[in-house]
């Protein structure tokens, strides 16, 4: 199976095209065929990583010697950082260029391995889960498709074996991030949201393009990803160069997963449906960028230097996003858009966690974060499904009793999400923490806590104003059917454990056993464990939640503040225009670029370009009617008008002779040819 | 050679030639026979294409193949050379392929004043011009081709065209007569000063002798004759107005085969005649080609047409196919050669449906359009999947011509300007953003939303028979193009190394 | 030498032709004038020939049959006129027809 993960991919891009030509005349409208397809993808993802773990567990029993029992744990707890598994690589021919082929195939390690069966469990329950919410649906046939397409150039961005091919699966769910947004384009609004998620990530592919470039010729000539995590590592290549190139992919990742400074587009994605935000915006298409920086690290790395600790430009770009999103969650009334900037706080864990050279937590906090982030925007979706709204403070509250099974399992979602022992959010937010501090980056460990604190206080701000207090809709809310809490129970249940894979205190490191690179790989740290700073993360989470909790269940503290005070106020004013960036992308950059400076590129063309043309045009035309009438007219036609008077005259005479008949004409010829004869005779 | 291998390409330049003498003899009235002999002759070119492709050596697609050469004007030792490599290849077939297909979606679609007549045997005459400037291997036969071409154009775009029609076809005809003029110049000067000969492979030998100066003077007179034709800029503005008026046909064909008459003769004589002054020359041309690429976009939001914006992406598009020919590598031009079949795809497409769309609703104004999605499903999708492709999403056919046209200018021939290159790939890469930009743009205004007031009533026909027949081919070839590259860049790639050969690349 | 004989022959014929040309008004008589008048040069034609002999004799009945088949072929156009003439004014008289009057 190892060899054959092409297969995985295969399935749901075959269900697209299934779906989109016979899908509206099946009983289910399509969404079975989605259904089916993503299950057999997850099912093969499912034994793919069974086997890697296998392989994992194989290689380390060879280094050990091989003679102890194969046990799952004896493998576990043997010495991991000898053996070297190498990845499975199977490759064809793409294209070639210059006789020099370009390969296209399928990369497997552990990474790959860990994100194929994310996003096909993710996308499976999703699946599962918009059979229920999508009923009924205007494009309910085109949204299954897109789901199958969008699961298809997901498993293939994560399945790459090369930096190319890695491109086309990371426009390809650009692509359906698009249609998805806007799903419901009728409305502008949608449209309009949909139209600036691509372009901002397409702002950022800039970057990625241009870095791509850079690295193809710094590490010779090649965009095999594991040859240039080994040229990069080799020392074979400039620092210039894997600076330069690291910079331009981080521009590439800063687009695709929402930080700081390109994140607007993400919570105006929200316009699409709520499952879209799940899986798209929440688990798996946004960690493409944190995907990229875990598969390339070497390049960050070296290029980075993120061994030297202090400052590097990813940490700090993570550093900075994990805070100025989580400010901006506490304004926001819309459920989704509150966890839309969750998401992007927790993407700026994760790349400030690979920043400070956290690999394993970085990638571990993906892992955990996609299940939690699901079932929280699921959860979201199950009560806008109940409410027919997603505005928390006008059309919900107090749906804790009338929701039991969405309540319960969002509020596990929250903890997760808040970091709450033992939770799946506490292990990996706590071992990036753990890393940053371990590796020389005691600012950004500062950084994450504060982060903490304020992550907890906006999730208990959100519970409240959705589940507790008096509901303030329309209606009576009921409980969503099964195949929507199903799913979420699943994630909940995957919340609550996910952890513990990575229970670093209790001895158990499988997630970096079998997920972590032993090949072409830089020596990243494996800091122990510290008591103390768990301790502390969690009575600062604990600290948010009681801060969050006295301030909106007890009414506690300074409410009213802003109507008071002038700095709070403008705060809360500069946070509701979401810091005016948005104002500065769609007002001053892109409304210059499309008004006045397409205008005037338009009016040099109509007027400076063609104008010289069109004056061309005019001048010979010019030229030539001053050379009629001066000379033609005046000097050449003075002598042809006399002759011209002259002519006339004769010209009536011998109009008279012209009668029309074929025969006089016939006459005067042999007249005239007989007169011409006889002078001919007579002369010579 | 035996038998067909030495008419092939001969019959195929002259089979739509003697289709449109057929064409003449039917009368006027019987419309049916008209459009059947004009499909059955293109159809006929096409099986002749595609029996050139089966027999294609694609082991040796660095020379040239199925090569005829007879003397023709002996005065002058212009020779009738014909003959192809795995560059002409593919513009080759394309040409003949879109030919076929205007004609097929002609069948119902005659613009005004009809007379499907007379606009079927300027169809045929000119694939006859196109299909000869392609398997012209002598720069004499090059040059009476790329002629050839002109006037079927100008009367197609001057009869049947929009109301500015006149303006837009002398515009078009007088720019291309006046860069052809340059052109042949240049030609004469190869012809007194490289040897006596006019065939484009004994020039590669012969030419490398002559004053440096003077190549460079040649090369800018061979320069005006195809950047016109390309066109680049500031040599573009007869584009948006030829396009704009021109009838649906008649834009597919010029966006689809004529803009890559000129590229292809910077592919297939400046470089590889002259090498020494393509590299003095190639950074000027990269910067036409970079500033064509954000002019182009920009030009594009400025439109308030459909048919002029897609014109307008038509001058960026072809600033990637230049920047990747001013590189002089082989990752530039094969991304070239991919990036003018590519480009005569997904633009021809464009076109198509943009005709329809005004076929239906007799106005391309982006401000009245809307719902396009709404009232014709199809069309709808249709339109979003080419500007998808025409954006360079990839997988789709115009990324191929686009990545490694910015991936070749990081790292450009010997002896060009390194820093000034990276300069210009990231202006392209930026360049991609705006492509973005416009495309989505466009299609969010024409097919998004819900139809504007005066159109909600009318009943808009979605996609209809000849069209599906038309445009399937079409967008299977993009999706497949681009999803295997391989497909084309293994029939260009050789040719490419011997149209370098000279760089010593 | 019959060569004088066959001259005036010839000179009677084309006067005659002439004449029909230039005075009928019937278009049929004037074609066939026309016919004489060609048929005159044919006898001179090979008249010359056959006086000259050797290659001048076949270059000489070449042309003659050059002259026969454009004869043939003016008849042919000149039929199709007259007939059309008759289509469209139910008359053959070339008289009437005065359309290059100035």
């Amino acid at each position: 199976m190892l060899e054959q993960v092409w297969v995985i991919p295969l399935v749901p891009a075959i269900s697209f095209f299934l779906i989109l030509f016979v899908g509206k005349h099946l009983p289910r409208k399509g969404a079975e065929i989605g259904v089916v397809a993503v299950g057999a993808s997850l099912v093969l993802s499912l034994v793919t990583a069974a086997q890697w773990i296998h392989r994992t567990n194989e290689a380390r029993d060879a280094v050990d010697g091989g003679g102890h029992a194969a046990g799952f744990l004896g493998a576990v707890l043997a010495g991991a950082e000898y053996a070297v598994v190498e990845p499975v690589v199977r490759t064809v021919t793409w294209w070639q260029s210059g006789g020099e082929v370009i390969e296209a195939g399928t990369l497997l390690d552990g990474l790959s391995a860990m994100m194929i069966v994310v996003v096909t469990l993710v996308s499976f329950l999703v699946h599962l889960y918009s059979v229920s919410y999508m009923e009924g649906d205007r494009r309910f046939t085109h949204f299954f498709a897109a789901l199958s397409l969008f699961t298809a150039s997901m498993l293939l961005l994560v399945l790459s074996n090369n930096l190319l091919q890695l491109l086309v699966g990371w426009e390809l769910v650009g692509l359906c991030s698009f249609m998805l947004i806007g799903h419901w384009w009728e409305e502008k609004p949608n449209s309009d949201a949909a139209l600036k998620a691509f372009l901002t990530t397409r702002t950022g592919d800039i970057g990625l393009l241009v870095g791509i470039a850079v690295i193809f010729f710094g590490a010779g000539r090649t965009f095999d990803i594991l040859e240039i995590n080994q040229a990069a590592l080799g020392g074979g290549v400039s620092d210039l160069v894997l600076l330069v190139a690291a910079s331009c992919l981080l521009l590439g990742v800063i687009g695709k997963s929402g930080q700081f400074p390109l994140h607007t587009w993400l919570p105006d994605a929200m316009a699409g449906p709520t499952p879209v935000s799940a899986l798209i915006h929440a688990a798996t298409m946004v960690v493409a960028g944190v995907f990229l920086v875990a598969r390339l690290y070497p390049v960050f790395w070296e290029g980075f230097d993120i061994a030297a600790g202090g400052l590097n430009p990813m940490a700090l770009v993570g550093g900075i996003t994990v805070v100025i999103a989580a400010v901006l969650a506490f304004v926001q009334n819309d459920i989704k858009k509150v966890l839309a900037y969750s998401t992007i706080s927790q993407l700026g864990y994760m790349v400030m966690g690979l920043g400070v050279g956290a690999w394993v937590a970085a990638v571990f906090h993906l892992f955990t974060h996609a299940f939690f982030k699901a079932l929280l925007f699921l959860g979201s979706g199950s009560v806008s499904h109940a409410v027919h709204s997603f505005d928390m403070k006008s059309d919900m509250g107090g749906l804790r009793e009338h929701m039991p099974h969405t309540y319960r399992t969002f509020l596990i979602g929250s903890l997760a999400l808040a970091g709450i022992f033992p939770l799946a959010g506490f292990w990996s937010k706590d071992e990036i923490l753990l890393g940053a501090g371990a590796n020389g980056y005691e600012a950004f460990m500062v950084v994450g806590l504060i982060g903490g604190a304020l992550t907890a206080a906006y999730m208990t701000r959100c519970v409240y104003l959705t589940f507790f207090g008096e509901y303030r809709g329309h209606g009576h809310p009921h409980e969503s059917p099964a195949l929507i809490t199903g799913p979420l129970w699943v994630l909940a249940g995957l919340a609550v454990v996910a952890g513990f894979l990575n229970a670093v205190p209790f001895g158990i490191h499988l997630f970096t056993d079998w997920v972590e690179p032993t090949f072409a790989f830089p020596p990243v740290a494996h800091p122990e464990f510290s008591v103390p700073l768990a301790v502390v993360a969690t009575l600062l989470a604990l600290a948010g939640i009681g801060a969050g909790a006295g301030y909106y269940f007890r009414n506690l503290g300074p409410h009213g503040l802003t109507e008071r005070n002038v700095w709070a106020r403008r705060g809360h004013t500069l946070l509701w225009n979401r810091y005016y960036l948005d104002h500065l992308y769609t007002g001053v950059i892109v409304g210059s670029i499309k008004g006045p400076v397409a205008r005037a590129a338009n009016w040099v063309n109509q007027r400076v370009i063609d104008g010289v043309v069109n004056a061309a045009g005019v001048g010979s035309r010019q030229a030539g009617q001053w050379v009629y009438d001066k000379i033609d007219q005046r000097v050449v036609d003075g002598i042809v008008n006399g002759s011209a008077t002259g002519a006339g005259e004769t010209g009536g005479f011998l109009r008279r002779m012209q009668t029309g008949r074929v025969q006089n004409y016939g006459a005067l010829l042999f007249g005239a040819t007989a007169v011409l004869g006889l002078t001919l005779v007579i002369l010579i | 050679m035996d038998g067909f291998d030495s008419w092939a390409l001969t019959l195929a330049v002259f089979l739509p030639l003697a289709g449109a003498a057929v064409l003449l003899l039917v009368p006027r009235r019987d419309e049916t026979s008209i459009k059947t002999v004009a499909l059955l002759t293109t159809a006929a070119t096409f099986a002749v294409g595609v029996w050139i492709l089966v027999n294609f050596d694609y082991g040796a697609t660095d020379e040239l193949q199925f090569v005829v050469d007879r003397s023709w004007i002996e005065v002058i030792n212009s020779r009738y050379i014909v003959g192809i490599d795995g560059i002409s290849l593919p513009l080759l077939v394309l040409s003949m392929f879109v030919s076929m297909l205007c004609v097929i979606y002609s069948w119902n679609h005659f613009p005004e004043p009809h007379n499907p007549k007379a606009f079927l045997a300027l169809l045929l005459i000119l694939e006859t011009g196109m299909n000869g400037t392609f398997v012209a291997q002598d720069l004499i036969l090059f040059f009476v081709f790329f002629e050839v071409v002109l006037l079927p154009m100008y009367f197609m775009i001057g009869v049947w065209g929009g109301p500015n029609r006149q303006y837009a076809a002398i515009k078009f005809f007088l720019f291309t007569l006046f860069g052809s003029a340059l052109m042949i110049l240049g030609f004469l000067a190869l012809f007194f000063l490289g040897g006596q000969t006019f065939s484009i492979v004994e020039l590669q030998d012969t030419a490398q002798g002559i004053a440096r100066n003077t190549q460079l003077l040649i090369f800018a007179g061979l320069f005006m004759g195809f950047a016109i034709k390309v066109p680049m800029f500031p040599f573009h503005t007869w584009l948006p107005d030829a396009h704009t008026e021109a009838p649906t046909v008649g834009s597919v064909i010029l966006a689809a085969i004529l803009l890559k008459l000129g590229t292809y003769g910077f592919v297939r004589i400046a470089i590889p005649i002259l090498p020494e002054a393509a590299v003095e020359w190639a950074p000027w041309i990269g910067l036409l080609a970079v500033i064509g690429i954000i002019y182009g976009a920009l030009g594009c939001l400025a439109q308030r047409d459909m048919k002029r914006l897609i014109a307008f992406s038509s001058i960026a598009h072809m600033g990637y196919v230049m920047l990747g020919i001013a590189t002089l590598t082989d990752f530039g031009l094969n991304a070239a050669v991919f990036g003018m079949v590519a480009h005569g795809l997904i633009t021809g497409m464009l076109f198509f449906v943009a005709g329809s769309v005004k076929d239906r609703l007799h106005t391309l104004e982006l401000s009245r359009l809307g719902g396009l999605l709404v009232q014709a499903p199809r069309m709808g999708w249709i339109l979003g999947f080419c500007a998808m492709a025409s954006l360079g999403l990839p997988g789709l056919a115009g990324f191929w011509g686009e990545f490694p046209a910015i991936l070749a200018a990081y790292n450009p021939a010997d002896g060009l300007p390194e820093e000034v290159f990276r300069a210009y790939m990231v202006v392209a890469a930026i360049g991609t953003v705006f492509a973005a930009g416009y495309l989505l743009w466009m299609l969010q205004r024409a097919a998004f939303g819900t139809p504007k007031d005066e159109f909600a009533d009318q009943a808009v026909p979605d996609v209809n028979g000849p069209e599906w027949i038309a445009w399937s081919p079409l967008l299977v070839l993009i999706l497949v193009l681009g999803v295997y590259p391989h497909l084309l860049f293994r029939v260009t790639d050789g040719a490419v190394g011997v149209a370098l050969r000279a760089l010593g690349g | 030498m019959l060569l004088n004989q066959f001259l005036i022959l010839a000179a009677v014929l084309f006067c005659i032709g002439v004449y029909g040309v230039l005075a009928r008004r019937n278009g049929v008589l004037v074609l066939m004038s026309i016919e004489l008048i060609l048929n005159a040069v044919i006898i001179n034609l090979i008249a010359f020939g056959a006086m000259l002999g050797g290659e001048s004799a076949v270059v000489a009945s070449v042309f003659a049959l050059f002259v026969i088949a454009v004869a043939a072929a003016e008849v042919g156009v000149g039929l199709a006129i007259v007939l059309m003439l008759y289509r469209n004014r139910q008359s053959i008289d070339v008289s009437d027809v005065d359309l290059m009057r100035g």
